[in-house]
């Protein structure tokens, strides 16, 4: 058994690289800005773009990432299989919460450590009750989340086209729109 | 170097980066993708499994998609919380605060009003984030990445909703 597959299936340690996993993050979200409601609804009115660049420069580099560490067999892909039924409808709902809370689910978490009593006495306990709400209504909401299931479950599958053409294509693509939001000075 | 640990804000490119690589550590080391919102149903499901032991075998949606266990996922809410709470103290920008700003320049200084709106929001986001199977850190980041089309959909998704909803709060009839 490899290092890696030990690690995985030792609990314990799961534990600690999760906490670990989490502060490295909730540190990176106050440093970039994103735990405040302020910068995240500024982002949804599109006058603050701070969000959108922190998620281009994140998936920017995980793109690259995960792709490598799959291909040299040191890791592997969890795609989920999409449908409009549940992608399109669970992320609209998730919008209309996104901009209620002006927070997200990790960045909430964020917000309450760094002082805001409006995430950890309301959104944090909204996010459970939630939760909580979906895991009672599944059996009534599982018929549709089946409903027109995507073709395909990744973007090369679909175009039918090589993993790293899309990847450099994709690429290529998000460093341009940072390159435009630098240029036209957003 | 250490300079940088006790500056207010980093570049967003610089921190989005950082969280790249916190998604590629996930894979690696974790097996999984960098996701928050199934934390938040696993806290509920253990909150439900003290209250009644056998809910587990009851309801569906622990038996097929998120157990109620104290795993690395769940460890992430604590972590994330504890992460902003020190950056923020690093550099001084800790403080309690009921009303953000913005919100305060709309819709005025009612912290109740706030806190209501931000737990209804809350109740909003997770049901959604449960309906669409994940969040803005699990597809938003780790799904795209992957080039996953369950995730570019539901990123998309998000910020239409989102954006529609912030315009019609707070521009109301304008848009």
């Amino acid at each position: 058994m490899s290092l890696c597959t030990r690690i995985h299936n030792d609990g314990k340690t799961q534990l600690v690289l999760g906490l670990c996993i989490g502060i490295l993050f909730g540190f990176l979200l106050q440093k970039g800005g994103v735990t405040s409601y302020d910068v995240i609804v500024g982002q949804l009115l599109l006058e603050n773009f701070t969000v959108v660049k922190v998620m281009l420069s994140a998936v920017i580099v995980a793109m690259i990432g995960i792709h490598l560490l799959v291909r040299f067999g040191y890791a592997e892909l969890h795609v989920h299989p999409g449908s409009w039924g549940s992608n399109l409808i669970g992320g609209l709902i998730f919008g209309v919460g996104f901009a209620l809370l002006g927070l997200c689910p990790g960045t909430v978490a964020g917000a309450a450590g760094t002082g805001a009593l409006d995430a950890l006495v309301g959104g944090i306990p909204g996010m459970l009750v939630g939760s909580g709400l979906f895991i009672s209504l599944y059996p009534k909401i599982k018929p549709i989340l089946c409903r027109a299931p995507f073709a395909a479950q990744t973007l090369p599958e679909f175009l039918h086209l090589n993993r790293w053409i899309v990847i450099v294509v994709v690429e290529v693509c998000m460093i341009g729109i940072l390159l435009l939001f630098a240029g036209i000075g957003l | 170097m250490f300079d940088m640990l006790f500056a207010p804000t980093w570049s967003p490119y610089i921190a989005g980066a950082g969280i790249g690589i916190l998604v590629c550590l996930s894979f690696l080391m974790c097996n999984r993708p960098l996701g928050t919102s199934s934390a938040y149903a696993k806290a509920w499901g253990l909150l439900e499994k003290a209250v009644d032991p056998a809910v587990e075998e009851k309801k569906e949606f622990y038996r097929e998609e998120i157990p109620p266990r104290v795993d690395g996922v769940l460890m992430l809410l604590p972590g994330i919380l504890i992460g902003a709470f020190l950056s923020a103290a690093l550099s001084g920008q800790l403080h309690l605060s009921l009303v953000p700003l913005l919100w305060a320049g709309a819709f005025g200084n009612n912290a109740i009003l706030r806190v209501v709106v931000a737990f209804l929001g809350g109740i909003v986001l997770a049901f959604g984030a449960r309906w669409a199977g994940g969040c803005t850190s699990g597809h938003g980041i780790s799904g795209t990445s992957q080039l996953a089309l369950s995730s570019i959909v539901s990123a998309a998704c998000f910020f239409i909703g989102g954006i529609i909803t912030a315009f019609l709060l707070f521009h109301g009839s304008g848009v």
